[in-house]
């Protein structure tokens, strides 16, 4: 479990950034946090790991004080996905980048090797094992990114703005991929401006805006609330501007992936030929 | 603004710059005629035979799955590709009908735009005024007109307000703007934007495609906008490129182009286009393939509010 309570934070020379934010996410979870540019939730994040230490209130892992525990155990329990893998990647080839983080942690022999290959595999990068990280497209890097803090098994996974530069087909797998680490019990949180995925995820959503959490929910309540959005800086799912502008559908409020839509309206079909007959 | 007031703008060093490359004006913007080539030490080509055009004012999406060869492609067009790359360049590219093969990028740069994905990697100066110069200085601009066109680039892209502030002070979408305006003030015909919205807010992003979209309009600005979001994007555009395994697979307007092909090729299409495709598979009656959510919704109401 990640609990955060009433932590305030602001950088070094600047205003404050997070103003006295409360939050639990529990084991098995998945959460997406949205909200505008600058609202603080890299911020928010980066305090789940220890890389940034509250002014105020406490951020607890597994019921442990984050004060009481250096990054690097931290790390062991709480992997963290960069948004730029740049920030990330320095190995001269893409197993070579996953090598180092197993052994930096202690593995050995050849679970080193067989956690690589699964990783890898799981991720449709293993064809890049022996290529250098730099010579990978935007989006394949980004994976690699990825594949190096799951090659060691986090019990938490954070990943900022995993979405940015994957095509249909990847995000599509990444959230193939979500799925399955939250049925292992492991906690996913990303961070994330992709509106769309979201919805098609349906995680549950904890909304920021200028350094507060202003709502937290299951996706089909909170991305249909119109204000909340509106002042996160978001949009509506498109499925929900859709099913909302025609007046004779008095949709539920809860629509924003493509098969509710398509259920709602073939549903709305049948009923209206019932209708007429 | 309009076009008159583009007109209007200094132009001595625009028509002196672009003597070298000028080509009759309806020749196409960029012409790509079998374009391939293979980075160095990699055994497969990243870009494969690759033909198309862009005609002037058009504006064009440039999309296709992650590792298609976008970004080769897009480093080809801003001489990248062979200046800074090494690599096997083979096949035929020419910008306003000149061939750029032997150009500089420095040269290329006042004939093509460029705006990065994030805006940090493109904006370092303490202030917005002085990255919106850092160009022109480099191009060796006259003071005088240099102040001109970035007096101009920020008012088109609505910063002046934020002249004397530093890029880290910005919101993202204000550093967007500002990397924007400093490829502007190099008074390109052609402004390529490599996913300029990806880092940003939803709202952010669409008040980002809208300054796009009317620099497009208003000054005739060729854009090429490479994308996988296309919910967000479809409607500014004239024309969808889709690649696929280095070479151009698909090149139309967006709602032929958003059909069965595209899908099997495995880009995003508009959530709208999407749900028409399934429900026509469920016998509802819509005929038509919308790429907005306007769209959709039109054709909706013809079969529920009639």
């Amino acid at each position: 479990m990640i609990s955060v309570e009433n932590v305030s934070f602001h950088y070094p020379g600047s205003s404050e950034i997070l103003h006295r934010i409360t939050l639990k996410i529990g084991d098995g979870e998945f959460v997406a946090i949205m909200g505008e540019n600058g609202a603080g939730k890299t911020t928010l994040v980066k305090l789940f790991n220890g890389l940034l230490k509250p002014d105020r209130g406490t951020v607890s892992v597994d019921n442990v004080n984050n004060k009481d525990r250096s990054v690097a155990e931290l790390s062991k329990q709480v992997g963290l996905i960069f948004q730029n893998p740049d920030h990330q990647l320095f190995a001269e080839t893409v197993a070579e980048e996953l090598r180092f983080s197993l052994k930096n942690f202690g593995f050995q022999g050849p679970v080193v090797e067989n956690r690589v290959t699964a990783i890898l595999t799981s991720l449709d990068i293993e064809k890049y094992a022996n290529s250098s990280p730099f010579m990978l497209s935007g989006g394949e890097r980004k994976r690699v990114a990825l594949a190096s803090i799951l090659v060691w098994d986090p019990k938490h996974v954070i990943m900022d703005e995993p979405t940015i530069g994957q095509d249909y087909l990847q995000k599509d797998r990444l959230r193939n991929f979500i799925v399955q680490l939250v049925s292992q019990n492991k906690t996913v949180v990303i961070v994330t401006h992709d509106v769309e995925f979201v919805a098609e995820c349906k995680p549950r959503v904890v909304l920021m805006s200028k350094g507060k959490i202003i709502a937290d929910g299951p996706a089909e309540s909170i991305l249909t609330d119109e204000a909340a959005v509106e002042e996160a800086s978001l949009v509506l799912p498109q499925m929900s501007q859709l099913v909302e502008s025609v007046r004779t559908f008095r949709a539920p409020h809860n629509i924003i992936d493509v098969y509710s839509a398509r259920k709602f309206i073939g549903d709305a079909l049948k009923e209206r030929t019932r209708r007429t007959e | 603004m309009h076009k008159e007031e583009y007109d209007a703008q200094p132009t001595s060093h625009r028509s002196h710059n672009k003597d070298k490359l000028d080509g009759e004006s309806l020749l196409p913007a960029i012409l790509a005629r079998n374009l391939s080539f293979t980075y160095s030490g990699v055994d497969r080509r990243s870009i494969s035979d690759v033909n198309f055009s862009i005609e002037k004012e058009e504006f064009v999406i440039l999309t296709g799955p992650s590792g298609c060869g976008k970004t080769t492609l897009c480093r080809c067009l801003n001489g990248l590709i062979p200046n800074f790359y090494a690599g096997q360049l083979n096949g035929e590219l020419r910008i306003n009908g000149v061939d750029v093969k032997g150009k500089s990028t420095a040269e290329l740069a006042t004939h093509i735009g460029f705006v990065f994905q994030n805006p940090e990697n493109q904006l370092f100066s303490l202030s917005v005024e002085r990255d919106v110069a850092f160009g022109l200085e480099n191009l060796g601009i006259p003071r005088e007109e240099a102040i001109e066109r970035i007096e101009w680039a920020m008012k088109v892209t609505g910063i002046t307000e934020l002249r004397n502030k530093a890029p880290y002070e910005l919101s993202g979408g204000q550093q967007q703007r500002a990397a924007i305006a400093g490829v502007l003030a190099m008074r390109p015909e052609i402004i390529i934007l490599d996913e300029p919205t990806s880092f940003l807010d939803p709202k952010t992003a669409e008040e980002i495609l809208t300054v796009i979209s009317r620099l497009n309009h208003e000054l005739g600005l060729t854009t090429l906008l490479v994308e996988h979001r296309l919910d967000t994007v479809s409607a500014f555009a004239d024309r969808i490129i889709v690649m696929d395994k280095g070479r151009i697979a698909l090149d139309g307007p967006p709602d032929k182009i958003y059909d069965e092909p595209a899908r099997l090729i495995g880009i995003g299409l508009p959530k709208v286009t999407t749900l028409f495709h399934l429900l026509r598979l469920d016998g509802v009656p819509v005929t038509t393939n919308p790429i907005t959510v306007t769209q959709a919704s039109e054709a909706l109401r013809r079969v529920f509010e009639d």
